[in-house]
């Protein structure tokens, strides 16, 4: 059996777990799923129809929020109860560190950012290094295999199963294990509306934008498109955009159907989280600029001329 | 306030990637050498918490001996002194790197308030290095640290999530990552440089182990790259571009 934990926000699903999911169910063992927090338990019918048979949902009154030392814990406890032949999770931040977690309990290796895995004795793996510009091939020398699925590397497939039966635990927790938690959330920079990981289609400025004033035509295409606002690291170290925007491997990794990227030159950095979404379209003076090796089209001008233009002609077209 | 940063020295790649004849290492002839990115903002921060309240800031790294380099660079920007774990120059795998730290820190006479790592290393990708020292010194961990302030004896800290911010509060001793965001990070004044040649650098031999996450040889990614189709050039090519917007079904 393989266990994949789910990660979810206050109930709501984290989209790259359905990959994990997906991947799990491509080594060929039965699949099962955990969650931290009842207020996953809704999450049985979406987890079964992508595998899983049993939803293992972990609960306890000390945690309520993100608390993924907890979360080692509770997948700690579950490891040594059902013995999986391995346990993975999404190649997300939270994915990696609660992973990261059990794997300081048991003492065991991890292998973080795989794009393949095989069972065996060693397990063997390819993972994604360098932002994703050098793939490792690595041995993994423990009898469970603990790894997190590059996030974009296996599409979302359905197993059309049923739900999930849900099977709720109390893990064996230690004070220690919630001393870091959650005390509060707010919106912070972030001006709420859609987010880069939900976004559709998103509109990105770099440095060729050229001040925060110039982020009116990047905001007012990504609103007619109906997506959301994103930029490179220059800008944010910059202070022009909050940090909540950032593309990349330093800030959030997107896959929308659309990247529009105007005015950035491409730095690995940026390209490791961008490079997986469905269209990229590309806005620059250089036609030299790395990022065109990675996008389908290009318009080859200044962002200033070229945004406004396009803005108007897709309002026009829409009628 | 004592303080300790850890830092990893790695290749200053900016654009392509080569790879070593025997592919087990990136070549790095011709490539200068740095520190990962979000370093330079943990580094910063321990120099500001040191100015603010005293106390030392000591760095520690595992690396060849070349990894003085790094840390003479990072002694100029206002550390006290630094530990060196030198290895035979190859790569170890989470687990022996996490061991030896772990083992440097507890022999360390000074007990650290508080220990910072950058939220990531630019090369390695493991997201583990950090958790494992928390796991062994027995210490709370706070991940991806974008502010912090430390107010009688509790790191106070927010992180940046896709739905705004995270704030949390813990007790020291504890060990924060920080991420890139957290502070502008200064660059070295000519007495700092000079000060920091005379700083000490303890160097000690670590003892690898058998790695248990085994890296067999790396290859360069596929490059997804078919190369744009240009639509043209300024205001003429957007017609073009709006065609295609249509068709995939944007608007």
């Amino acid at each position: 059996m393989i266990l994949v934990l789910v990660d979810h926000d206050r109930g709501e699903l984290d989209p790259l777990s359905l990959r994990a999911l997906t991947a799990a169910r491509k080594l060929g063992h039965d699949i099962e799923a955990v969650v931290v927090g009842k207020e996953a338990s809704s999450l049985a019918a979406i987890v079964g129809e992508y595998g899983a048979k049993v939803l293992h949902v972990a609960s306890h009154t000390s945690v309520t929020d993100y608390t993924p030392m907890a979360t080692g814990r509770a997948l700690k406890d579950l490891v040594e109860k059902l013995k999986p032949a391995a346990v993975l999770a999404a190649g997300s931040p939270r994915g990696n560190e609660q992973l990261a977690h059990l794997a300081a309990f048991l003492d065991l290796p991890m292998a973080a950012e795989c794009s393949e895995i095989t069972l065996g004795s060693p397990h063997h793996v390819l993972r994604a290094r360098w932002a994703g510009n050098l793939i490792e091939s690595a041995n993994v020398h423990s009898e469970l295999l603990i790894a997190s699925v590059l996030a974009f590397s296996t599409e979302p497939e359905s197993a059309n199963g049923s739900a999930a039966t849900v099977s709720e635990f109390e893990p064996a927790l230690m004070p220690q294990d919630y001393a870091v938690k959650v005390l509060s959330r707010d919106a912070g920079e972030s001006k709420g509306g859609v987010t880069l990981i939900d976004a559709k289609v998103i509109v990105s400025g770099g440095r060729g934008v050229g001040g925060p004033e110039g982020f009116g035509q990047i905001e007012e295409l990504a609103s007619l498109l109906g997506g959301t606002v994103g930029c490179s690291r220059v800008v944010t170290s910059s202070g022009w955009r909050p940090h909540a925007e950032q593309v990349g491997q330093t800030g959030t990794k997107v896959a929308p159907d659309l990247y529009i990227a105007a005015g950035i030159s491409g730095a690995m950095q940026h390209i490791a989280g961008m490079k997986n979404s469905k269209t990229i379209v590309v806005i620059n003076t250089d036609p030299e600029a790395p990022i065109l090796g990675y996008a389908d089209y290009a318009i080859i001008g200044d962002l200033h001329q070229v945004l406004p233009a396009l803005t108007s002609a897709i309002r026009q077209a829409k009628g | 306030m004592d303080v300790l940063v850890c830092l990893k020295r790695v290749p200053l790649a900016g654009g392509t990637l080569i790879l070593t004849p025997d592919s087990r290492d990136i070549e790095t002839k011709h490539l200068g050498f740095g520190i990962s990115p979000h370093e330079e903002n943990a580094v910063e921060a321990g120099v500001q918490l040191v100015e603010q309240m005293g106390g030392t800031l000591t760095l520690l790294t595992l690396g060849p001996s070349d990894a003085e380099e790094q840390l003479r660079s990072q002694l100029a920007i206002g550390a006290t002194r630094a530990v060196l774990l030198e290895t035979d120059g190859q790569e170890w795998d989470p687990q022996g790197t996490a061991a030896a730290l772990v083992d440097a820190i507890n022999a360390e006479e000074t007990k650290f308030d508080l220990i910072i790592f950058g939220a990531e290393s630019a090369d390695s990708a493991g997201y583990q290095i950090h958790i494992r020292v928390a796991h062994a010194l027995n210490r709370p961990i706070i991940t991806n640290v974008k502010s912090m302030k430390i107010e009688n004896g509790v790191a106070i800290c927010d992180r940046v999530v896709a739905t705004g911010r995270e704030h949390y509060e813990v007790a020291l001793p504890a060990i924060v990552t920080v991420r890139d965001g957290l502070n502008i990070p200064r660059y070295p004044s000519v007495p700092g440089r000079m000060q920091a040649r005379k700083k000490p650098v303890d160097m000690k031999k670590a003892e690898a182990r058998v790695p248990k996450l085994e890296k067999v040889n790396l290859a360069l990614a596929p490059s997804k790259s078919k190369g744009a189709e240009v639509l043209g050039k300024g205001v003429e090519a957007v017609p073009a571009l709006v065609e295609i917007l249509k068709k995939i079904g944007t608007f």
